[in-house]
């Protein structure tokens, strides 16, 4: 089990500083976490950076394409000394979504954002090199995204019915 | 020529030589490739491209239930596969609640670090080849195949060994598995010690590592480095002692540091690592055997765990479990949960969404080779080429892991 601000505690911490960009404030098994709005999310993370958490553990995205909050960057931010973890979100419902690149803050979220526009087609504005990192440049479509196809759409000899998909 | 040189102004450009390491070199352990800049045998500048054997991990988790996930997570990183397997199991029973029995943790703490000692060994001794020490590589790689002969008889696999399960283990430990794993502990540390006295004060192995490729504490934690790469730059940071899972908090063990992050120190980190699994795994056995009960290899929850395979065929009530288990039928609870051991690289996490239904929504794997190996254009400017390999077989870079 992880080490965790409590919630309450994370709310306040939070809203000293971001009292209106704050959506909500919870806890998920044993990881508090809070969402943050698109304006503010850079200054939260710089913010959080400056309380501590001085290490980015993982960067990653998320498309719920039937709820209001289509497009998810999820952050991972961890405090080396008092050995806390946190997750810190923010969503973007226009397609294509921008986020603010957190690249100088933490030179390790390079490759993560890269992953993240390879696959959801994130514009992380300010990146330095945005390009595709694991699939081949000429690829069309994003391949995590809810609608890509995971298996070859030219076949029908398949009934996803039958597997319960 | 030299005046040549000076001649005209654009020549010192064409001067530089563009050189491609890999995607398939022998040296780089695995397919990916670094287009060097170089200036003579200097490197100026690495452009890594990798993704050659991208296999879409993620996107296969959301359309496999999460039982069926698990032979995937084998593929991670091949070196220590039980490490990613458990990394899989692990988190599925945070999201699941699940408590597994303490003779269960143990096996798992058993399993875990001789998969870490099989890691360590491949990486350590092709250090040891890529500065052109043969002789320990031939040596020590024996006793990795010892290991694999444990895994062949806990789970039947070798290389991708399918070891776990939600809620405990495949099978029990059998006899002849205990026997192997006695015989390991008895012979690994004499030719450990063999290894090292092969390698450690050697003046050529120490000219050839010793501040080649180094990097700080402050940059490897930029780069979200963890692992023996950043414990080698003199960061103490381990998960197993950090956010203990699978009751490490109950064994002994020293953290390894290094101080100057360079390659030397990659190498004694991994090597007192080493030490320090033989040490956890005889604590285990001391463990499993002072314990009363001899025979739970998985906690009791019919819902996540496949019946018995006598019960199966004779049985209509465990066959039909077996089919809802394989299927994932049975409710998995909504919401997000992110769990992360000490892989063989460093951190491995895993970040599972969980819409309630029979597949994760979204699974996300923290890989540490990836996020690591970004770093290295950064660690070889300036180096020769013979140090950017060095450099990389002693990050441990997976292709595997480094894809996903």
């Amino acid at each position: 089990m992880f080490n965790t601000i409590e919630p309450e505690e994370f709310e306040e911490m939070l809203h000293n500083q971001f009292a209106d960009n704050i959506v909500y404030v919870g806890k998920q098994y044993d990881i508090s976490e809070a969402e943050i709005t698109l304006d503010k999310i850079k200054d939260a993370i710089q913010w959080m950076k400056e309380q501590g958490f001085t290490f980015l553990t993982s960067c990653n995205g998320i498309h719920y394409p039937h709820t209001e909050k289509v497009f998810c960057m999820v952050y991972h931010l961890y405090n080396m000394q008092r050995n806390l973890r946190v997750r810190l979100k923010v969503s973007n419902p226009i397609d294509p979504p921008h986020f603010p690149t957190i690249t100088d803050i933490f030179p390790a979220a390079n490759w993560m954002e890269r992953e993240a526009y390879d696959f959801f087609g994130f514009k992380f504005d300010g990146h330095p090199d945005l390009r595709r990192i694991l699939n081949e440049d000429s690829m069309e479509g994003w391949p995590l995204r809810k609608e890509y196809p995971l298996e070859d759409q030219a076949r029908f000899d398949k009934d996803d019915k039958m597997f319960g998909r | 020529m030299l005046e040549k040189k000076e001649a005209t102004a654009d020549i010192s450009e064409k001067d530089y030589t563009y050189l491609n390491l890999g995607p398939t070199h022998p040296a780089t352990h695995g397919i990916f490739q670094n287009v060097l800049k170089m200036d003579g045998e200097i490197i100026v500048e690495a452009t890594p491209t990798i993704g050659y054997i991208h296999r879409a991990f993620e996107k296969i988790a959301e359309r496999r239930p999460y039982y069926q996930y698990t032979p995937i997570t084998d593929r991670l990183n091949y070196c220590s596969a039980p490490i990613n397997n458990m990394g899989w199991h692990m988190s599925v029973e945070k999201l699941l609640g699940i408590q597994l029995p303490k003779r269960v943790e143990y096996l798992r703490v058993i399993i875990m670090e001789l998969s870490r000692i099989s890691d360590h060994i491949i990486c350590n001794s092709v250090i040891g080849v890529d500065s052109g020490a043969m002789t320990g590589f031939l040596y020590i790689y024996q006793f990795r195949e010892l290991i694999y002969e444990v895994y062949e008889q806990i789970c039947g696999g070798r290389l991708t060994s399918n070891i776990g399960r939600i809620g405990g283990l495949e099978r029990d430990f059998s006899q002849t598995a205990w026997l192997k794993i006695d015989n390991i502990l008895k012979e690994l540390p004499k030719a450990l010690k063999e290894f090292e006295a092969l390698l450690v004060r050697n003046r050529i192995f120490m000219d050839r590592t010793i501040n080649c490729g180094p990097i700080s504490a402050e940059k490897a934690l930029a780069y979200s480095f963890t692992g023996p790469n950043l414990r080698a730059a003199g960061v103490d940071y381990d998960v197993r002692v950090m956010s203990p899972y699978s009751s490490y908090e109950e064994f002994d063990f020293k953290i390894p540091v290094g101080t100057r992050g360079d390659t030397y120190d990659r190498f004694m980190v991994r090597e007192q690592e080493m030490w320090e699994s033989i040490s956890i795994i005889k604590q285990a056995i001391q463990k499993v055997e002072k314990l009363e009960d001899k025979t739970t290899y998985h906690a009791d929850v019919p819902e996540y765990y496949l019946p018995e395979k006598d019960d199966v065929y004779n049985k209509m009530e465990a066959l039909i479990y077996h089919f809802k288990v394989v299927y994932g039928e049975t409710a998995i609870p909504k919401g997000e949960v992110y769990h992360c051991v000490e892989g063989g690289n460093g951190e491995l996490g895993f970040y599972i969404v969980s819409d309630g239904g029979r597949t994760p929504y979204r699974m996300h794997i923290r890989r540490p080779c990836f996020i690591y190996y970004q770093a290295y254009p950064e660690m070889i400017k300036g180096a020769y080429l013979s140090d950017a390999i060095l450099t990389m077989s002693s990050m441990n870079v997976i292709a595997g892991e480094l894809d996903a």
